[in-house]
């Protein structure tokens, strides 16, 4: 089948703001999005540019808005989108060349919650410490997190004030809080608590829709809220 | 701009260490120098959380004995065994033995493994890995559902925050400076600009991962295309084993995916055409759980007999008597793979299958301390280290056994960093002269790559070279296959020389980096077909159709790959055996 592919390009080198190119792509209907960018870069244009590695969903590197949803372009089947396909970085991101945006603001944010184990019990000698199989069920779902951007940039409230600390680092904070052998959920969950924190969900659910993790953001956003109610303050 | 001018326009970063590669050897590298305050950068291709260790599922080995007894002295056997004796067994030893003390320091940095009803490391099943020497199958792999490897890159990332760990993010490495036998540093190269940065360093550590991306079926990201391995090679390093690659049996039928084999270590089930469990006629008392580079070529046996799915070229893997419950539990990310690239629901039907190209056993030769190594006398390099997949200690011979990459990368990873410390410590802060214009050799072949208005596609090359080495340097060889290979790749590489990009700018040109890629992957294959073509033996993953015994009267010895003109120049270098002489190997 032939696809109609419409892709969003800016070259920092040669245009003063981004346009629309369309291609038209042989596909199959199990083919990913990815399959087409690459159909275009090696055999079309190769001035196309975009980030990828694994290229199976699991290293975060081609998250970019398709159809006007944000999703990893390796994860994503034509025959889930039809024949017409557009393609455009993720929104709300500053863009550096074609699909890829400035992640640096996104990360920046995610070491802000202090995404990392804080125990003060020095750990047993040779030996793990305990937890039980509902304790580490506790925290499950928000491990999943391959900090590709995908719900932070879908999010209206991340639109509206880019300052919003956004929903990819308030899970990966959720990750600590509900670690049972984590001892410092409470300087994380004050940087939450903070104007540019938790406050700003709107419970819009679409970080919801744009996990290719299928994380449940708004859920653990609403837990992180209510531990703040409980302990933050 | 003249060259010159150029040249004095290019930043000097200066660093005690530099790391290349942000997986789980260069992350653990990075942390021991952090904690031990040394000056040191991170320099990835990638972001770090990007690298491959992440795509690791099924889990990490380590004789806690947990949920039956286990000892190290076992899982070195199981290793030394599976890499068919090809395996240094000091070597072994060390992995099998920090084994523990590492999987209980993730533990403490965080790591959520799975845990069994009194709180401990939950344990599971890995092909290959047995109690008591041979007997049975044991309970070894530690894992994080079938994500292990994700939680281990993004625990160590976390840690390297928590520590200050410096890094130079999308840079991407394109020389390593070695002048008068001495390591200077590397010369990376800014994707977001375009330009130069050279870093001295008196520690230069490659971490750079491996070079699936040379076959066309493959569970590596596009990323894998043995940069450090090619640029060590170039610079007069050796490559070591290269002819021992080996390919996972349950790879997603035509893209390579891997489906991991903690789904057989969970009990999953390969069967033929007609629904016959055919791991009982090549290994009759590990069965599916044999490793890989047997089951692979079981799969393709069945497959050259007709007896494939339809008389195609895949098998089944079977999960379907597990249940819901433990696939949703212990292996939901493979089986969503499943359903995402195959349109099979894997709780009802049976998986469609076949090996995909997915580990380099061989790579940059290093001694136990993570320290290059150049020669048959195991020489050191002063000031080039390497850990991971890109290096060869050799812990895995002839054949990787399945979890032990997650413990080669931390293990070694870990003494990385250590050897490291020690040197610059002895080195009082001194680092070593830069050689003269170091960016300049590289400048000039990016430039001449970015300003050729004409010539080959570098794509074209690589799907060509992929295509090829899948079908005559893959599970079985022979003489003529690998002949023909040598011709080819020499064709290719002509054409390589006439490389042209439609893209001429500096702001991420990632078609200009791709290209570079392909160079490195075609030094690779050069280096894997040659040793390939000398081993006439069947060992590990390296299959001789015309030789398909293995002799260790004549080849129980490491091969030394160097570049030379015309070809590479083979040496040989012997293979340490302490407490377990080699034997005829059964499962």
């Amino acid at each position: 089948m032939q696809v109609d592919l419409r892709v969003q390009r800016f070259d920092p080198e040669r245009d003063s703001k981004p346009h629309w190119e369309r291609y038209t792509v042989q596909s199959e209907p199990m083919d990913r999005v990815l399959d087409l960018l690459h159909r275009v870069k090696w055999e079309a244009d190769g001035s196309l540019t975009f980030r990828r590695s694994c290229a199976h969903g699991v290293c975060g590197s081609d998250a970019m808005m398709i159809n006007g949803r944000n999703r990893l372009a390796c994860k994503i089947r034509v025959d889930q989108l039809g024949r017409k396909i557009s393609v455009a970085p993720l929104p709300g991101m500053k863009v550096i060349k074609d699909l890829v945006v400035d992640m640096d603001e996104f990360f920046a944010k995610y070491r802000s919650v202090m995404p990392y184990l804080m125990a003060d019990d020095e750990p047993p000698v040779n030996a793990e410490r305990h937890q039980s199989v509902h304790e580490r069920e506790r925290y499950d779902d928000t491990t999943k997190c391959i900090l590709c951007a995908a719900c932070t940039s879908s999010c209206p409230s991340f639109w509206a004030q880019p300052e919003y600390v956004g929903p990819a680092a308030i899970v990966n904070a959720h990750r600590f809080v509900f670690d049972s052998r984590d001892d410092h959920a409470y300087e994380r969950l004050q940087i939450l608590a903070d104007q540019d924190g938790v406050w700003r969900c709107r419970t819009i659910f679409n970080c919801v829709d744009a996990c290719p993790r299928g994380i449940n953001i708004t859920r653990a956003i609403l837990e992180v809220n209510g531990a703040i109610g409980e302990r933050g303050r | 701009m003249s060259a010159a001018a150029t040249a004095a326009q290019t930043p000097v970063h200066e660093y005690q260490a530099v790391i290349v590669g942000a997986g789980g050897a260069g992350l653990w590298a990075a942390l021991e120098l952090a904690r031990n305050g040394v000056k040191a950068a991170v320099l990835t291709k990638l972001y770090p959380t990007r690298s491959h260790t992440g795509a690791a599922q099924g889990g990490i080995c380590a004789a806690l004995g947990n949920l039956e007894e286990d000892k190290p002295e076992w899982h070195m056997y199981d290793t030394i065994k599976g890499g068919d004796y090809l395996v240094d067994q000091d070597a072994a030893e060390i992995l099998a033995q920090e084994a523990v003390e590492t999987v209980y320091a993730l533990e403490h940095m965080g790591l959520p493994f799975n845990r069994t009803p009194d709180g401990k490391i939950d344990q599971r099943r890995f092909g290959g890995h047995t109690r008591n020497f041979g007997e049975a199958p044991v309970k070894r792999a530690c894992y994080a559902a079938d994500r292990t490897g994700h939680m281990i890159l993004q625990t160590l990332y976390q840690q390297c925050i928590k520590h200050g760990v410096e890094f130079f993010d999308e840079y991407h490495v394109v020389d390593v400076l070695i002048e008068g036998g001495v390591t200077r540093g590397v010369v990376g190269y800014c994707i977001a600009d375009g330009s130069l940065h050279v870093f001295r360093a008196g520690a230069v550590m490659f971490a750079t991962g491996g070079f699936g991306r040379m076959f066309k079926i493959t569970s590596n990201a596009f990323s894998l295309t043995g940069d450090g391995c090619a640029l060590a090679y170039r610079r007069g390093v050796p490559l070591e084993d290269m002819e021992f690659f080996q390919f996972h049996p349950t790879g997603i039928v035509g893209i390579g995916i891997l489906l991991s084999e903690a789904a057989r270590g969970e009990g999953g089930i390969l069967r033929n055409d007609s629904g016959e469990r055919f791991m009982e006629r090549y290994a009759p008392t590990m069965l599916d759980l044999a490793p890989r580079d047997l089951v692979s070529r079981a799969i393709y046996m069945e497959i050259r007999e007709g007896r494939g799915i339809g008389g195609k070229d895949y098998v089944h893997l079977d999960l379907t008597h597990l249940g819901k419950k433990v696939i949703d539990e212990k292996l939901p990310d493979i089986t969503e793979f499943a359903r995402v690239y195959q349109g099979i629901e894997p709780i009802t039907q049976p998986v469609p299958i076949q090996p995909t190209a997915h580990y380099a056993m061989g790579g940059i030769p290093t001694n136990v301390e993570a320290r290059v190594v150049f020669d048959e006398k195991n020489t050191v390099l002063p000031g080039l280290y390497a850990a991971g997949e890109c290096a060869c200690v050799s812990v895995h011979g002839a054949n990787r056994l399945g979890t032990n990459s997650l413990l080669d990368i931390l293990v070694f990873g870990r003494r990385a960093g250590r050897a490291m410390t020690e040197d610059v410590r002895a080195s009082n802060g001194e680092l070593p002269e830069l050689p003269a214009a170091p960016a300049e050799p590289v400048r000039g072949e990016i430039e001449a790559i970015r300003t050729r208005s004409r010539g080959e596609n570098a794509q074209h090359i690589r799907v060509e070279l992929a295509a090829a080495m899948m079908d005559d340097c893959g599970v079985f060889r022979t003489t003529q296959t690998l002949m023909d290979m040598t011709r080819r790749l020499r064709d290719l590489g002509a054409r390589y020389a006439n490389v042209a990009v439609k893209d001429s700018g500096r702001i991420f040109n990632t078609e200009l980096l791709e290209a570079r890629e392909v160079g490195y992957l075609l030094d690779c294959a050069e280096a894997t077909v040659a040793a390939a073509l000398a081993r006439t033996e069947s060992r590990g993953g390296h299959f001789r159709e015309d030789f398909p015994e293995r002799n260790d009267t004549d080849w129980l010895k490491h091969s030394l790959a160097y570049r030379a003109e015309g070809g590479p120049d083979l040496k040989y270098k012997p293979v340490t055996i302490t407490k377990f002489q080699p034997k005829p190997r059964t499962y």
